[in-house]
């Protein structure tokens, strides 16, 4: 069973010889032959490329290459370029659109040797938590087919955990890699904003995008996190940090580790077992040398209203340049001006225009100083809540989500209720932080629960050093869902 | 829906159908009753963030380098013709 292999398992066995990665490679296209017709976690894949990559692993690895990577099959968010092949961020607009080059993480993931192989499904340029608003139908919950997987990267989540492929690249703007991680049982991390190249990478809302994996195991997360970080000339946002080899950190060792409980976070509509489950997550921590301390985060109830502004305003310029001209799809129309509203209304989903028709508000000429501006000036509060606390603690935990996964439908007419399941993740891209969702139990209906640390910037190193212990003390990571 | 919404609806650029105008309308306007919110704090003297980290501007020497060739970068274009992007007519 190949495909059920964290990385560092099958990259021993590769290196063992017990296994070629022809074998890991077609044991994952097996797997989304037989369970994906359920899931949808695949827009596409080609199975013909997939294998040639994966022989060239092999060939590579006779040869006596050593890299992190190496014959590994990785599935790819359908938001990052891949030179060659298609790329929809799950929209109609884009047509069919195919990379003319690749993403700084893609090519980092190519030398490090992986296989990259197929696009996972995601809400529709990334907005949403969800994946209903993807335009190819949505993903479904593995372990309960009539529930959302979270999102935006929902793909990415529901193939790890289906065993689908043995690791994926999600991205994060509010929680879009923790949440459906918690959502489906695997582990999410995103990096800090700056940590990992964004070159490639379809822009949603710049300041707060960060690429990051979803794994099986936090060990994964550290690898994966080791490759794809680190210096791009062609971000000016990526920051000049030198890269850490973050496995070292893993040494299950937390005495002594500060971990902040914020006071703001026992919001109402916080399920029971929520709750109950990251108690005894935060207990086990404490049991294994922590320190555990309440602290406050006084400007916990505006980071929702604040991210909603600032993301949605950043949305309305990048998304400007799906116009029917340059790339994707058009709908032809009289002037250049009734060409491009038939095109984004034809092209975009109701969500992605409510976000856009939203943001050029608060952005517009009358509105930018109570809207955008009073934003701005909020984020710096929030942001400050966060370097105070971290004067006093190491880490800050809390649930990844206030509740399990909803049922597919159920708050999709409703916009507001969907923001509102964001409260726990949002604020760790307003400040730039890093974070992580590591699973931390089930419901009584057998729906996978999980816990989040956020980190300080750049602060990866104990963040994944706390979950890794954690993971070492509990086996709700290696639980798997049954699929027909 | 509101005037002032169907005016960020024409500044960007956007065509709704009579039901989704509808929808949207009302939709947004609870969410930016919830935005509202906002007012509640006190900002005077607060910078604003654009960017969690601070930045400060990356330069490096102006040398020729690879880049997309003209083909790759139009071959996703709807409509081209002799390596330029067609659009319908802007003056008659």
């Amino acid at each position: 069973m190949p495909h059920t292999l964290t990385i560092s398992q099958l990259t021993d066995k590769l290196a063992q010889g017990e296994l070629t990665s022809r074998e890991a490679t077609q044991a994952c296209l097996d797997r989304i032959a037989a369970v994906d017709g359920q899931l949808n976690a695949f827009l596409s894949h080609d199975p013909e490329d997939a294998l040639a990559q994966a022989d060239a692993a092999d060939a590579a690895r006779a040869a006596g290459e050593i890299k992190p990577l190496l014959g590994v099959p990785i599935a790819m968010k359908d938001v990052i370029a891949v030179n060659g092949h298609p790329l929809n961020c799950a929209s109609k607009i884009l047509g069919d659109f195919n990379s003319p080059y690749d993403a700084t993480v893609t090519q980092k993931l190519c030398e490090a040797g992986a296989v990259i192989f197929g696009r996972v499904n995601m809400d529709e340029f990334a907005m949403g938590s969800s994946t209903e608003n993807s335009a190819f139908g949505p993903s479904r919950n593995p372990w309960d087919t009539g529930r959302i997987p979270g999102g935006s990267s929902g793909g990415s989540a529901v193939a790890v955990v289906a065993d689908e492929c043995i690791a994926s690249i999600g991205s994060d703007t509010g929680g879009s890699i923790r949440q459906p991680a918690a959502l489906c049982g695997c582990v999410g991390l995103k990096p800090t904003y700056g940590r990992v190249s964004r070159y490639g990478l379809v822009a949603f809302a710049s300041s707060l995008d960060q690429i990051g994996p979803l794994t099986k195991d936090v060990r994964d997360a550290a690898i994966m996190l080791g490759v794809i970080a680190g210096e791009d000339q062609r971000d000016s946002t990526n920051v000049p940090e030198p890269v850490p080899d973050y496995t070292a950190a893993l040494t299950g060792d937390i005495k002594g580790l500060k971990i902040g409980l914020p006071k703001e976070y026992q919001v109402d509509g916080l399920d029971p077992e929520v709750k109950a489950a990251t108690d005894a997550a935060v207990a086990e921590l404490e049991k294994q040398g922590a320190e555990v301390k309440e602290i406050s985060l006084p400007h916990t109830e505006y980071a929702i209203a604040t991210y909603y502004i600032i993301a949605t305003a950043a949305a309305s310029a990048n998304l400007a340049r799906f116009e029917g001209v340059r790339y994707g799809a058009r709908v032809d129309g009289a002037s250049p001006e009734q060409m491009n509203r038939a095109t984004r209304g034809a092209g975009f989903g109701e969500e992605v225009k409510r976000r856009i028709i939203l943001g050029t508000y608060v952005l517009s000429s009358g509105y930018y100083d109570a809207y955008y501006l009073r934003a701005q000036k909020a984020r710096t509060l929030i942001r400050q809540d966060f370097l105070n606390a971290f004067k006093e603690v190491d880490l800050i935990a809390s649930p990844t989500t206030p509740t399990p996964a909803f049922k597919i439908g159920e708050k999709s007419g409703d916009p507001l209720q969907m923001y509102l399941s964001d409260i726990f993740t949002i604020s760790c891209n307003l400040a730039g932080l890093c974070g992580i969702s590591v699973p931390c139990g089930f419901s009584k209906e057998g729906l996978p629960l999980g816990l989040q640390l956020l980190g300080k910037p750049f602060g990866e190193p104990n963040l994944l050093r706390a979950a890794h212990a954690y993971e070492q003390a509990t086996d709700w990571h290696t639980k798997r869902p049954q699929l027909a | 829906m509101r005037e002032d919404l169907q005016h960020a609806v024409k500044l960007a650029r956007i065509e709704l159908t009579p039901e989704e105008e509808a929808r949207l309308g009302s939709q947004l306007g609870d969410i930016l009753k919830y935005i509202d919110k906002l007012n509640e704090l006190d900002v005077k003297g607060v910078e604003p963030t654009a960017h969690a980290v601070p930045l400060t501007n990356v330069l490096r020497e102006d040398q020729p380098g690879k880049s997309l060739s003209h083909e790759a970068a139009m071959r996703n274009a709807p409509q081209t013709a002799n390596g330029l992007f067609i659009v319908p007519k802007i003056v008659e």
